[in-house]
């Protein structure tokens, strides 16, 4: 799919040149663009080094754990097929508060383990179980307090206010997640516990 | 209201920074020696974004350069604009639950083309910010286990990712439009 896209997206910009006569500005275009990319990829090394660190100190205090209590009442509500001393549950939890975090290096072991645990009572193993797409739905759909990566290209980029847009962030990540959990419950009873 | 969301933003990361660092205190982590380990690996995960950045930069500038992003604007102004979704941002919203390395290359040429603090850019820095790459997660924690049949995941996913699109478009509009 994204090699379909980049295709698209290379051969109509190449050939709409051409057509319109400024195949000049495809070479133009595409140093132009090299540059870009890779001036912005070492402007970012500022930010990710100070927030790497930051999040080492936030793992090693235990924020993770701090915040598992939090939501763990919440993701019971959400998962009623697996008893609450499941061995997944304490890894969706971790996985969840990882991601809310933006700590991708906690998340994606604890979320593989969830997996792995849920698959075990899984009576079909090539077929996702309800439990498994509830989890997936509020990965992918998680909210992430502080989004660096785009913080520090505005940044680059002479922002007045770099941070300006985690609220609208948050808010917006909020109405596709409460989506995602109706949508998940709703086919759930669609498609059954088959 | 509005002006609140804004502040309560500038907050966050200051806040966030202090509570860190007073709870690893309290914890008696050696803060200072933790933050170093963690900032080592600063260097690479940047670097790590180049090939990204370059692929999608590239196309993307070639096809603003061409004419063609022009002529997808002018073709989808009259089908996005009751909605009050810019035109622009649609590669971006196409490829965001596709790839996060690609989309941050296309929310980089527009925040560059448009000014971070345009509409515009602070729109599309909230695509970024927001959900994750639906389909890339489904095909790394299913293939993790063996699970060849989603079900109705990709389903809930894109959904999620479709509201939280047009959820954005309508709370930057409010907020800073």
């Amino acid at each position: 799919m994204v090699n379909l896209l980049w295709l698209l997206l290379m051969l109509s910009g190449i050939i709409a040149a051409m057509v319109n006569g400024r195949v000049e500005a495809v070479t133009t275009a595409i140093l132009e663009g090299a540059k870009v990319a890779v001036e912005t990829s070492f402007g970012l090394i500022a930010i990710i080094t100070f927030w790497l660190g930051v999040m080492r100190v936030a793992e090693a205090a235990g924020l993770v754990q701090i915040l598992s209590k939090l939501v763990r009442p919440v993701l019971r509500l959400l998962f009623p097929g697996l008893p609450p001393t499941h061995a997944a549950m304490g890894a969706i939890v971790l996985n969840l508060s990882a991601n809310i975090l933006g700590l991708g290096n906690a998340a994606t072991p604890a979320g593989l383990l969830a997996m792995r645990e849920m698959q075990k009572s899984n009576p079909y193993p090539d077929k996702a179980t309800p439990e498994m797409c509830t989890f997936l739905a509020l990965n992918t759909a998680c909210i992430t307090v502080v989004p660096t990566t785009v913080i520090g290209i505005r940044a680059l980029f002479g922002s007045s206010e770099p941070a300006a847009i985690i609220g609208t962030t948050v808010l917006a990540t909020a109405c596709g997640m409460a989506v995602a959990v109706c949508a998940d419950l709703l086919l759930r009873r669609v498609y059954g516990r088959r | 209201m509005e002006g609140l969301i804004v502040s309560a933003a500038n907050w966050v990361i200051p806040a966030l920074v202090l509570i860190v660092l007073v709870s690893g205190f309290c914890r008696r982590v050696p803060v200072y020696e933790t933050f170093i380990t963690g900032a080592q690996e600063g260097f690479e995960v940047a670097i790590k974004t180049i090939p990204y950045l370059v692929a999608m930069l590239v196309a993307i500038s070639v096809f603003r350069a061409s004419g063609a992003m022009d002529g997808m604007v002018h073709l989808m102004q009259p089908l996005l604009f009751p909605l009050g979704v810019p035109p622009e941002v649609l590669p971006h919203a196409v490829m965001r639950p596709l790839s996060g390395g690609a989309a941050l290359g296309i929310a980089t040429d527009i925040i560059r083309i448009h000014g971070p603090d345009s509409v515009i850019g602070r729109l599309v820095s909230t695509m970024q910010g927001t959900s994750d790459t639906t389909f890339y997660v489904l095909s790394v924690y299913f293939g993790a286990i063996g699970v060849t049949r989603y079900r109705y995941a990709p389903v809930s996913g894109l959904l999620a990712d479709i509201t939280t699109f047009l959820a954005s478009v309508a709370i930057v509009q409010r907020v800073f439009g």
